[in-house]
């Protein structure tokens, strides 16, 4: 009942100017000097369901951290700007925290805008730490994997990851004839080129009878790309977007009346999926962080205590099933932005190097070992392949 | 192309269509009143959808009352808008006024933002989710109630303004509001109605929509650009042309897609509605330049 109360806010706030509450941090009255971090998330606009949660993730652990004694008995001091999901605009924050005199970047949210800030951090030589999924962003020569950017690293896994977790699953179970459909934003793109890529195809023994696309914000509807997937009759449907257009694809299938299994990616991993997509989306089956099974895993797996404590103490403050992968990775980056400060104080250079020797680090993405050649430090073990049953997930151990 | 699937691209298209041509009635009523081109229109749509998700979903109401409340909070907005934003200002420049609206839908999108947050949500479906077999195309039962309003309120609008009193004091005042205030119209009365019942027309399309096409709080500007090709085909004045306008975008569209051919993929969807557009400017312009002028 407590939102229906808020219903006659919008007219109350169309009398008074929406006041933007500013995100600055409660200054802690310690002597010590605050470390100070900055952040530029996709609070508002069309990546504002990554950008939000991780804003959130952030606000709550520097109150943890602070309410802890802070790192060494400094407070930590996080600047959270808004990119308002445009590059433009967040090059503009970005410079603007480095004028702030912050020791050390997390975010973007998005891979576009996270592009349009390497040369700038790289410029001022301050670590960054992105919180978005293209590879692009920490290595910039696909051909030379192993040299990254120097002062650029990132926590979510990559698409290629996803993908060979989904073909291999696909080859065990003798799919062999796939269509694709992806959405024309940044993750649709890059996880359609990993997709499709002939090399890869051939090597799980996998045909592509169609590829379609859809846009992201505007379509609502996906039954004509759909009809012409049903005219090359594959084993196997894959849908590589994020949310809502995959739960509509999923709700189309049933209503033209296709049998085929539909996979998707790890994009749609949060509860969303289900809320839009209903009973439609039972029996989708994709791979998937943690963090959506956490539960569900054995103690002896290395990220369950991590899983589980974020879980809780996210879900405690926003709500049940708020928790997803997107603040999963501002946790990550912070955290590891965090440790690195505790052992070399507030010292641009020295804190990159305390990144890059980041080994063994349980986060919510998967276990992070990075090093000079290596700037995400994932393995292909980050992904689990998760099914949806009765609106829930549901881990299929292999 | 089989003619099974000719009829469920048809189906798709007079569905998406049937939603920008009630988007662009909204227009039309409130530039015939007003003169004023009402760029917050999208963002009624938005309203209708969002605030019945709240009250059915999250509020827990029965769906009728819900979709009947939140047509009727939007008419209320809708009324807000003219009160606060438009009438204060009503001796300023149309341009000014226009620029007003624009402020409006920024300022109703930000709020419904921080409101309701920033993902995506879907109402309950009016009659169930099982598709039904059309002409050999399977469409969703949501999709013949958007088909069916989009014709019932065409009639009911054109009955309204054709044989009601208001209604013809509404049109009165959209043909000269000097001549309509002379006869004893209260125009200014007349273009709080023409705002209200373009945003309780806003409101239906959204809650009628939501449930198939899912909303969030910044899906009306896309929706409003589409709405405002439509109206503008008919240059704001024919409410016929309006519909038509809004259902050949949309069948145009999904036949695009459906034929993929060349650079019009689903990628460029969007842009056919804006292409549509820069010719309709350029026939028309010189027609509504001087139509402005007269009036």
């Amino acid at each position: 009942m407590r939102r229906w109360f808020k219903l006659p806010l919008v007219a109350m706030l169309l009398v008074v100017a929406l006041p933007l509450a500013a995100c600055g941090s409660d200054g802690s009255s310690t002597d010590n000097e605050p470390y100070k971090v900055g952040a530029v998330f996709a609070v508002t606009g069309f990546n504002s369901p990554l950008g939000t949660p991780e804003k959130q993730t952030v606000d709550m652990m520097v109150k943890q951290i602070n309410d802890n004694g802070g790192i060494n008995g400094h407070p930590l001091e996080v600047t959270v700007y808004d990119t308002k999901s445009d590059s433009p605009t967040c090059l503009i924050m970005a410079q603007k925290l480095i004028d702030d005199g912050v020791v050390a970047i997390i975010g973007p949210s998005g891979t576009g805008e996270s592009l349009a800030i390497v040369d700038a951090v790289t410029a001022a030589q301050i670590p960054l730490v992105a919180c978005a999924a293209g590879q692009g962003i920490v290595i910039p020569d696909s051909t030379k994997p192993n040299e990254p950017r120097y002062w650029v690293f990132s926590t979510p896994q990559f698409d290629v990851f996803a993908v060979t977790r989904l073909y291999q699953y696909m080859k065990d179970h003798g799919i062999t004839r796939i269509a694709t459909i992806s959405d024309t934003g940044g993750f649709g793109k890059s996880g359609k080129a990993v997709l499709e890529d002939a090399t890869r195809l051939a090597s799980y023994g996998l045909t592509l009878t169609a590829s379609e696309t859809f846009d992201p914000v505007n379509d609502t509807s996906m039954q004509v790309q759909l009809s012409r997937i049903k005219n090359s009759s594959p084993d196997a449907v894959i849908c590589w977007g994020t949310n809502p257009g995959p739960a509509l694809v999923a709700r189309d299938m049933k209503t033209l009346g296709m049998q085929t299994p539909l996979f998707c990616s790890h994009g749609i991993a949060n509860k969303e999926f289900i809320t839009v997509g209903g009973s439609a989306v039972n029996g989708v089956i994709l791979p998937a962080g943690k963090l959506s099974v956490a539960d569900q895993l054995p103690e002896s797996d290395a990220q369950k205590q991590v899983l589980v404590q974020y879980k809780s103490d996210f879900e405690s403050i926003y709500g049940t099933g708020s928790a997803n992968g997107f603040g999963g990775y501002a946790y990550d980056a912070l955290s590891i932005v965090v440790a690195a400060l505790t052992k070399a104080g507030p010292d641009r250079a020295k804190v990159r190097d305390e990144i890059e020797k980041t080994t063994n680090f349980a986060g919510t993405a998967g276990i992070f070992n990075m090093s000079s050649t290596n700037h995400n430090g994932l393995q292909l073990d980050c992904f689990v392949m998760v099914k949806i049953v009765d609106g829930k997930w549901t881990w299929l151990q292999s | 192309m089989s003619w099974e699937q000719f009829v469920q691209y048809l189906m798709t298209g007079l569905t998406a269509g049937c939603i920008y041509a009630l988007v662009g009635l909204g227009f039309t009523i409130v530039y015939a009143v007003t003169g004023i081109i009402n760029f917050a229109q999208g963002e009624f749509v938005m309203l209708g959808g969002m605030i019945s998700y709240e009250l059915a979903v999250s509020a827990g109401m029965p769906l009728w009352p819900a979709v009947l409340l939140s047509v009727l909070i939007a008419a209320a907005v809708g009324a807000l808008l003219y009160v606060l934003g438009i009438r204060p200002a009503r001796k300023a420049s149309l341009v000014s006024l226009i620029i007003i609206t624009i402020g409006a839908s920024i300022l109703i999108r930000g709020v419904a933002g921080e409101l309701w947050g920033k993902n995506p949500v879907r109402p309950p479906a009016f009659s169930g989710e099982e598709a039904l077999q059309i002409l050999g195309a399977r469409i969703q039962p949501q999709a013949i109630w958007i088909i069916g309003a989009t014709f019932v309120i065409m009639i009911i609008l054109h009955v309204f303004f054709a044989y009601t009193m208001m209604g013809k004091a509404l049109k009165a005042s959209s043909v000269s509001r000097l001549g309509a205030g002379l006869v004893g119209i209260d125009t200014r009365m007349m273009a709080l109605a023409g705002f209200c019942l373009a945003a309780m027309l806003g409101g239906i399309a959204g809650v009628i929509t939501a449930p198939l096409t899912t909303t969030s709080y910044s899906m009306g500007a896309m929706l409003g650009v589409k709405g405002f090709v439509a109206a503008a085909i008919g240059g704001f004045k024919s409410q016929l042309a309006a519909v038509v306008g809004g259902i050949a975008i949309g069948i145009i569209e999904s036949f695009v897609v459906a034929a993929n051919w060349g650079p019009f993929t689903s990628n460029y969807k969007d842009a056919i509605a804006l292409i549509v557009l820069l010719v309709i400017l350029l026939v028309r312009s010189g027609r509504i330049a001087s139509e402005e002028r007269a009036s």
